[in-house]
């Protein structure tokens, strides 16, 4: 196990490297000067740029900023927009937002995309079975905003149960609803999943065992069906908690939340470089780290693996 | 799989044998499945406007009269006007060409890359398994909508204007390149899996090269699997088509498509929801499609699920 730890931290390296080169490149890459509009109406005063050109490092070769732009980072120095904001400040007030949001997300995804799946993994009741696999295949159909703007009309015009869109401080109550709407497609493939997952285990050999031996159902389906059907849904469910906080994009454009996927989308469209690299490095950085829990989880849920 | 039905007929033992090879099966079950039907129904449709949007209306997509704007559906627009007073129904014919343009060119792209990539890896494992899976795990672990974002503004940067084709090109790309690791891995997988097979060594013994194994014994063997995720890529694709116009980054006015019409009604969803519900459920119902077409595909590929 040790070993195997140690393998899978080397192997992320050469992926981190390359993915947050990758993401530096291209944002720098963006064409036109990087100092227009940055003054207001004028042009900008030649001592500003000759600042600004020292303090990014653009006189030097775009590896070389990169490796200058790291060496900052492993210090804690995610470096300052244009106009002097400190982009750790910025990823400070945006973070815990994306964070609340995608943790409400992941409870939508496991209580009703779990339920749904073990209802219908064990049941044999056909209509219930069929609701489930229709409105699952209608949410994975809808694109993320559809279902957004839909939530707003029904639920927040309509019926005026929330508001249509979140105060900047996004207290937990108003982000159930962009909790709902960001779990909205993975809800479904747990779902699936689960049920898949369950109908295939339903049959398999140690389940006949121990009906056989003649253990109560409770504990047949609590201690063995279940626990061996959540492998996937595991890999699945952690997997997707990096992912969700990259996809939240869309939903907090929706519901115009203040978090990490507004502050990329502003970056972006003002150019702000720095603020783009930063907070995508960090997504990546999540992204990668969950997927290295989830593989090591595989082995404390399913003693079948063994990784030496 | 060849089991049970040998009794079927009995005169010719061996012709029935022969017809039921997994393929027939799968056919077999295929045709019965609802969903199967339902979903070739369709894209039978989708297919039909696309090659030939004038079957459907006579009424430009372009043109606009100011007079009708954002009027409702009524008896001369089944599915009313838009904020220039285009006609939705025209549009969302016309629009098809563009949306499946897109999800078609980027699942192709992104299956031939994934599946050359991953035959290749899979079967020569060492050092060329290892290039190749770590440069899938970088494509990989960027966030694909934050990639995509960046990718397309590195183009086309705010206030230029591409031209359609080349706006075309640049989704399409943008969308292969970031997702064409899942197929790869799909089909490293089910490589490494064929390669142990006995029919891998005979062709060996045999004496066939290296490219022959590969491309006439390991790849028609292995490719089910990335055939089944294809069909499923087609649907999400066309859905991220529509995500990216909304976004503002992918294609843009001159084209017509769901996406960029969508786009188009955001801003007046609250006052005038059809601009925006009927281009989203013409993505809905093409993507629900090809969901069902894969998850009916797999059923039936899939002997263990019966």
């Amino acid at each position: 196990m040790g070993r195997y730890i140690l393998r899978r931290l080397l192997q992320l390296i050469p992926v981190f490297f390359g993915t947050t080169l990758l993401i530096y490149v291209l944002v720098w890459l963006v064409p036109g000067d990087p100092f227009a509009g940055k003054c207001g109406d004028r042009a900008c005063p030649p001592a500003y740029i000759e600042q600004m050109t020292h303090k990014y490092n653009l006189d030097q070769n775009i590896f070389v900023q990169y490796f200058l732009y790291l060496g900052k980072l492993f210090q804690g120095d995610f470096g300052q927009t244009y106009s002097g904001v400190d982009i750790s400040t910025l990823i400070g007030q945006a973070y815990p937002i994306t964070v609340r949001l995608a943790i409400i997300a992941l409870i939508f995804e496991g209580v009703i995309g779990l339920a749904a799946g073990i209802i219908t993994g064990l049941g044999r009741k056909r209509f219930v079975d069929n609701l489930v696999m229709i409105s699952t295949l209608v949410l994975i159909s809808l694109p993320v905003f559809v279902t957004g703007f839909i939530i707003q009309v029904v639920f927040g015009m309509d019926l005026g149960w929330m508001s249509v869109t979140v105060s900047s401080d996004a207290p937990w109550g108003e982000l159930i609803a962009p909790g709902f709407v960001l779990a909205s497609l993975s809800m479904a493939y747990v779902a699936r999943l689960t049920r898949t997952s369950i109908k295939e285990n339903k049959r398999a050999d140690y389940v006949r065992t121990a009906i056989a031996k003649g253990q109560p159902q409770k504990r047949v389906i609590g201690i063995h069906l279940l626990r061996n059907s959540a492998i996937p849904v595991m890999t699945f469910l952690g997997q997707d908690l990096g992912a969700l906080m990259g996809g939240a994009i869309v939903t907090e454009g929706v519901f115009n939340i203040k978090g990490i996927g507004g502050l990329v989308k502003q970056g972006i469209e003002t150019k702000e470089s720095m603020q783009v690299v930063g907070l995508v490095t960090i997504l990546v950085l999540v992204f990668l780290v969950m997927n290295l829990i989830v593989d090591l989880l595989y082995a404390v849920l399913d003693p079948r693996i063994r990784y030496d | 799989m060849t089991s049970g039905d040998a009794t079927l007929a009995p005169g010719v033992p061996d012709r029935a044998e022969k017809s039921r090879s997994l393929g027939a099966d799968a056919w077999r079950e295929l045709r019965t499945n609802p969903l199967f039907v339902i979903s070739c129904v369709i894209i039978l449709i989708i297919v039909v406007m696309m090659a030939f949007p004038g079957l459907f209306t006579s009424v430009d997509p372009n043109l606009g009269d100011l007079s009708k704007a954002r009027q409702s559906p009524g008896g001369d627009a089944w599915f009313g006007y838009d904020t220039q007073g285009r006609d939705i129904f025209s549009r969302v014919i016309y629009g098809a060409r563009a949306s499946m343009l897109v999800g078609i060119g980027a699942t192709v792209v992104q299956v031939v890359v994934g599946v050359l990539l991953g035959v290749l890896g899979g079967f020569f494992g060492r050092w060329v398994d290892v290039i190749i899976s770590r440069i899938g795990d970088i494509f990989f672990g960027l966030p694909f909508m934050l990639g995509a974002i960046v990718v397309l503004t590195t183009l086309n940067p705010p206030q230029s204007s591409p031209g359609q084709v080349a706006i075309i090109l640049q989704v399409v790309l943008s969308i292969a390149v970031l997702s064409w690791p899942i197929s790869m891995r799909l089909m490293r997988s089910a490589t490494l899996t064929a390669k142990q097979q006995d029919y891998v060594k005979a062709a060996r013994s045999l004496g066939a090269s290296t490219p022959r194994i590969i491309f006439r014994h390991l790849l028609p063997n292995s490719i089910a699997p990335v055939m089944v995720y294809a069909t499923i890529a087609l649907g999400a694709n066309i859905g991220a088509e529509a995500t990216l116009s909304y976004l503002g980054v992918g294609l843009r006015p001159p084209v017509v498509s769901w996406g960029v019409m969508v786009s188009d009604a955001a801003t007046y969803f609250e006052t005038s929801p059809h601009m925006l519900l009927i281009p989203a459920g013409f993505v809905t119902f093409t993507v629900l499609g090809f969901v069902m077409l894969g998850d009916a595909v797999r059923d039936a590929m899939d002997p263990k699920s019966r």
